[in-house]
């Protein structure tokens, strides 16, 4: 298990609480709104859409694209020093919605706009589990 | 729609900005107050002309900022307004003051931003500043819960991957980029206020400076420094008894679109295009009429893609048009002439008031030895958050 010691970790509310519980069981669940359709990410009490309140969680394959990247060749805060270089990430994920994440598992020249990612989970000693991502093998 | 141009900055006051400030240090209230003074005093207005101030956070209060400032001050206003709006603050304070004295709510505003480095607390003295900068790590931020725990925090990679996003789809010259640069240096080193004054960079020296988050190098970074400025808004009446050419604010726009880019609905058509079409057609000018660009400059991005969503060049072609023009006070086409936020200084959020004052200074032919023969007609935009949020400003001659 990664060390967490002095990370800034996610805190989940009650509208989140379904995407992370998901994570722990190393699913993927996005919100979807039952009136115009949208996928939704991050978790909301309402469509960004068009603020209706009739959002379902779905699972998802997790699976998508870099939208675009970085590489954090000094630490973006001090907790994070031990990861230069980070690899950080957009990744838009095939139902078109985009997070922050990081890519793992991989090398600066791996990140390419449009390269195909698929999730990689990884549970912290807090009980928590991030949604990070990793090239899809044999992909360019 | 929008202004009449009946309002204008008739006054100004900045400190020089310090990368490593020694001065006395005093509260942000005492700064407001000094800086106000010298703005007033510039304009040859009285404290009690003052009926309307626009200020931004102080370091003293999280709350009930404009009563704090107008008791400290001594004024008793009509209109008082707090912009929070980081680096497209300053723009937005102009544009309000404007519009308020065009609805004849008041005839003098004055907005500041103080920047200079605070006294140090006590150790048992409660403190807001956060280790996260501009990103909110409070429980229930959405930046707290899905960006942070990530380590993407603050400023320099959410621009990053804007400017990787844009290579992906419209390619990347690092050498255009490099070249914005090397131009705002230029004209800093024609500005003997400018922080990097006397130390002049070629594109070579920009694209061997370190890599800071691919592909933004250290010289493409803004310099944060100490430093802080205050100006004048009066109506057209009040500007004709005032020491200074006037300066009028005929066009503005302001456009929010996201906090943090990962969410943004389009990352590479940034919100400054909306607010400069409104800014253009409220002014009734256009692109070819401006003498002079003043671009919010945190990052070499922000300022290729100001010039592009601002319309001066095509979507798309922006390396080009940088690469094809000369960017200096004396090119045919002046950006930053005073030396950008990159080559005059960051001073924290009155980073933004560079670009207006030094828009007041080009009009008013002030600018000495990066003075644009001239110059009536001056754009400015303002940059908040990671082009998160910004502010279009047209300034004209009377
Ligand atoms: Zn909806």
């Amino acid at each position: 298990m990664p060390a967490i010691e002095g990370r800034p970790r996610p805190a989940p509310i009650a509208t989140s609480k379904p995407f992370w519980d998901a994570l722990k069981e190393e699913k993927v669940r996005l919100q979807r709104c039952g009136d115009c359709e949208a996928w939704v990410y991050y978790p909301r009490r309402r469509c960004p859409s068009c603020l209706s309140a009739a959002l379902e969680w779905r699972q998802v394959s997790g699976r998508g694209r870099i939208y675009s990247w970085t590489i954090g060749r000094q630490a973006t805060h001090p907790a994070f020093g031990a990861d230069v270089p980070q690899l950080l990430a957009m990744v838009e994920l095939d139902e078109g919605v985009r997070l922050t994440t990081t890519i793992v598992n991989a090398e600066p020249t791996d990140l390419v706009v449009g390269r195909l990612v698929e999730p990689v989970f990884e549970h912290g000693e807090d009980g928590m589990t991030l949604l990070q991502f990793q090239p899809v093998a044999g992909s360019g | 729609m929008g202004l009449r141009g009946d309002a204008a900055i008739v006054g100004m006051f900045e400190y020089r900005p310090e990368r490593k400030y020694g001065g006395e240090r005093v509260f942000m209230l005492e700064q407001w107050a000094d800086l106000a003074a010298g703005a007033l005093a510039d304009a040859g207005l009285r404290s009690c002309d003052v009926n309307g101030l626009v200020c931004a956070n102080i370091r003293e209060s999280e709350q009930f900022v404009p009563s704090t400032v107008a008791e400290y001050l001594g004024w008793r206003v009509n209109f008082a307004e707090r912009v929070d709006l980081g680096g497209a603050t300053p723009i937005g304070m102009v544009w309000r003051a404007a519009a308020a004295i065009e609805l004849g709510l008041c005839d003098v505003v004055v907005c500041a931003a103080p920047s200079r480095p605070t006294p140090s607390l006590p150790p048992n003295q409660p403190r807001a500043w956060s280790p996260f900068g501009a990103s909110s790590n409070i429980m229930g931020s959405p930046q707290a819960e899905f960006d942070i725990p990530y380590g993407n925090i603050a400023q320099n990679c959410g621009y990053a991957m804007i400017a990787n996003r844009y290579g992906a789809e419209f390619g990347y010259d690092p050498r255009a980029t490099a070249k914005i640069a090397a131009d705002q240096r230029t004209n800093a080193c024609a500005n003997p206020d400018a922080v990097f004054f006397g130390q002049p960079i070629t594109i070579e020296d920009v694209l061997a400076s370190k890599m800071v988050a691919d592909p933004l190098h250290v010289l493409e970074i803004v310099m944060p420094c100490a430093g802080g400025a205050a100006v004048v808004v009066a109506s057209k009446e009040v500007a004709r008894r005032c020491r200074k050419r006037p300066v009028y604010v005929t066009g503005f726009g302001e456009h929010l679109m996201h906090k943090s880019p990962t969410y943004s609905p389009d990352l590479l058509h940034t919100p400054i295009g909306p607010a400069a079409e409104q800014a253009f057609g409220m002014a009734a000018i256009k692109r070819s009429d401006v003498d002079a660009v003043q671009l919010y400059d945190c990052y070499t991005i922000t300022v290729l893609m100001s010039i592009e969503d601002s319309g001066f060049c095509a979507k798309g072609e922006g390396m080009s048009f940088v690469a094809a023009h000369d960017l200096t006070y004396r090119g045919d086409f002046p950006v930053n002439t005073h030396g950008g936020q990159l080559g005059f200084g960051q001073p924290g959020l009155a980073g933004g008031f560079t670009q207006v004052t030094e828009a007041v200074r080009q009009v008013r032919g002030e600018a000495g030895g990066h003075q644009v023969p001239g110059c009536e007609v001056v754009y400015c935009s303002g940059t908040g958050g990671i082009m998160s949020e910004q502010t279009a400003l047209i300034v004209q001659g009377g």
